[in-house]
């Protein structure tokens, strides 16, 4: 790819008090893209996040943020960044607008025509003069990302962006970050322990677990790799004795049997289950939920 | 920077703190007022019905006979002159020196408050600076902007700076204020003799000289303002140190009393002197009272206080932009 990456993480390592947290985490963020970042709790997102953000010093690697070296060039990188760390934690003494115009002046760069824009982005402009105290959760969400947003940055942080948020709310916030991506270009680092929600908001995954990536690669690509097919046959005992012989079998629930899905080869399945007087009624494929993906990759972790 | 600091007022002011603090003066003001109104009151009921000026008039004579007597020392000959000379000033001028004015109320307010009440009401503004940032996790907003970390905490230390400022000046004008409505307004040219050493028991006398009292004044906000400070930034470094508010309430605290209890009880323990806590009280050397421990001096409750005042301030800035935030 000839742009330059978005966010760029390097062999990231991290040691508190002689234990290694973080080992060597890679990945690379291309602009217009969301990419989720998986795992159960504490398996290192939030410090890693932590560390792309510049709270937490590592104690190795490289971060780059539009270029940008967050070590070396703290402030230019950080003009790249808008972020929200666990809970959107504002001013609760002073209102919405106070507190934009609190961040609008720590960077000489947004001019204040930029307030307006981002509470019209995120649709607050009824209740914005009003204390952050009063606001629900979903409200102060987005008066977060209105936040992170005032920088127009190149990169969006949101750590557990849709926690403690109702269903309508999770919905309107995938749909919102989604929107974000493909309309202002903007690249999104999105970290969850809920599998659903990464499945359908992110275009690819890292899939983290005790302080190491283990996968990272395009959603589509993984649950392609673990796609399968169900069977329902009669007699079920000779189905599954024959193509036993073929490949792997499970039985699945409701007299279903469970193979791989291999395209050329799934005729010739067929063709021997049906010389054999085995009755075909129904073969379909399944792509797996990244429930299943994520138990296969970590070894059976649970993950809440 | 100015943006910054900016910030950091309208939080402040936000978090009406300051409020608090001038209510709490306006309260206490005519509270000392009235004692001082009754202690008055009391000292003229003691010296009967006589006039304040026969009062004075029989102590000018009596320090003339003690000047005219060949036994008394050089030193104790020049300072009973001075005396003399403050003491005729008072007559010719009618002013009753057991009467104060508004400026001596402000001056006797300020003797008083400046090891305990004015740390106090400098510890509440200051106290959850910082900290309430890390407590409410702003701090986490504050810090991932295109802004370097010592940035806003000088940020944080100059709104400090001001509103110690601001709390100085509104105790000269509010106990200016509402005591002259008692005592009058007069009395800013009352001569006030200062310049007292304390060498072991004795208190000597050489340097004594008078100064108006607008003079006498201006030298103690300047030692109160001083003091204010160095609390200020000790506090300001364990906010930053601590999350919890209410911890680095407590130590300061403890700290301050300790301080009051400790200048009773060390006179024979002499490194306490380098405690700061020891240290506070910068107008009693003005004024000419004995000091805690042995071998005290202005300059040194100064030094003492500007080490530690030093010290406070590099470990806020090393710690704040090093530390991990969580």
């Amino acid at each position: 790819m000839s742009q330059i990456p978005a966010l760029e993480v390097e062999n990231l390592t991290k040691k508190i008090k002689g234990k290694q947290i973080i080992k060597g985490v890679s990945f690379t963020l291309v602009p217009g893209e969301v990419f989720g970042f998986l795992g159960p709790n504490g398996a290192g997102k939030t410090t890693t996040i932590r560390m792309i953000v510049g709270l937490i010093s590592p104690t190795s690697g490289t971060i780059k943020i539009g270029g940008k070296n967050v070590r070396t060039e703290f402030t230019e990188a950080m003009r790249h960044l808008g972020c929200i760390v666990e809970n959107p934690e504002l001013y609760p003494y002073l209102t919405g607008w106070e507190n934009l115009v609190h961040f609008q002046k720590m960077d000489s760069s947004i001019p204040k025509t930029r307030l307006n824009e981002v509470i019209e982005l995120v649709g607050l402009q009824n209740r914005i003069h009003d204390r952050v105290s009063t606001y629900s959760l979903g409200m102060r969400q987005r008066l977060g990302i209105a936040q992170a947003l005032l920088g127009k940055p190149k990169v969006l942080i949101l750590d557990e962006p849709t926690n403690g948020l109702d269903p309508a709310g999770i919905r309107e916030m995938r749909e919102f970050i989604r929107q974000l991506a493909r309309e202002e270009n903007l690249s999104v680092l999105v970290s969850s322990h809920l599998l659903s929600e990464i499945q359908l908001m992110c275009d690819r995954v890292a899939i983290i677990s005790k302080g190491a990536v283990l996968r990272t690669d395009s959603v589509d690509n993984l649950l392609a790799e673990q796609e399968r097919v169900i069977w329902r046959a009669e007699p079920l005992s000779l189905a599954k004795e024959i193509l036993s012989l073929e490949t792997e079998v499970t039985e699945g629930p409701d007299d279903t049997l469970i193979t791989l899905y291999n395209e050329p080869l799934l005729p010739d399945w067929n063709e021997k289950l049906v010389n054999a007087g085995v009755k075909v009624k129904e073969m379909r494929t399944q792509l797996p939920s990244l429930e299943d993906l994520f138990l296969e990759v970590t070894g059976g972790e649970s993950i809440d | 920077m100015i943006n910054l600091v900016r910030n950091e007022m309208l939080k402040l002011l936000r978090k009406k703190r300051l409020y608090v603090i001038i209510l709490i003066i306006a309260f206490l003001v005519p509270l000392f007022t009235y004692a001082q109104f009754k202690e008055i009151q009391d000292q003229r009921e003691k010296m009967g019905n006589q006039d304040w000026r026969t009062t004075l008039q029989q102590e000018i004579t009596d320090t003339q006979n003690r000047l005219s007597s060949s036994r008394i020392q050089d030193e104790w000959r020049k300072f009973l002159k001075i005396r003399l000379s403050q003491q005729q000033y008072y007559l010719e001028n009618d002013i009753d020196p057991r009467a104060p004015g508004a400026p001596t109320f402000m001056r006797i307010f300020v003797e008083n408050s400046i090891d305990l009440l004015l740390p106090l009401l400098v510890m509440v503004i200051v106290a959850d600076l910082v900290s309430s940032e890390s407590s409410g996790g702003t701090i986490k907003l504050l810090l991932t902007r295109p802004v370097k970390r010592w940035r806003i905490l000088l940020s944080k230390y100059l709104a400090m700076l001001l509103s110690i400022s601001f709390i100085v000046l509104s105790v000269a004008v509010l106990s200016y204020g509402i005591s002259g409505v008692v005592f009058g307004y007069g009395g800013w040219n009352m001569p006030l003799l200062t310049g007292f050493t304390v060498s072991g028991d004795e208190l000597l006398t050489e340097n004594v000289h008078i100064v108006p009292q607008w003079q006498y004044i201006l030298m103690e906000f300047g030692l109160v303002w001083y003091v204010c400070m160095i609390v200020g930034t000790l506090t300001f470094m364990l906010s930053v140190l601590l999350r919890s508010t209410a911890a680095v309430m407590g130590i300061m605290l403890a700290s301050l009393i300790a301080g009051a209890i400790l200048a009773n009880m060390v006179s024979s323990w002499e490194s306490a002197k380098y405690f700061f806590m020891v240290n506070l009280n910068l107008t009693n050397y003005v004024s000419g009272m004995a000091t805690p421990i042995e071998g005290m001096s202005l300059g040194f409750s100064m030094s003492v206080l500007a080490v530690w005042g030093i010290a406070g301030f590099i470990i806020a800035f090393v710690t704040f932009s090093k530390r991990d935030i969580y």
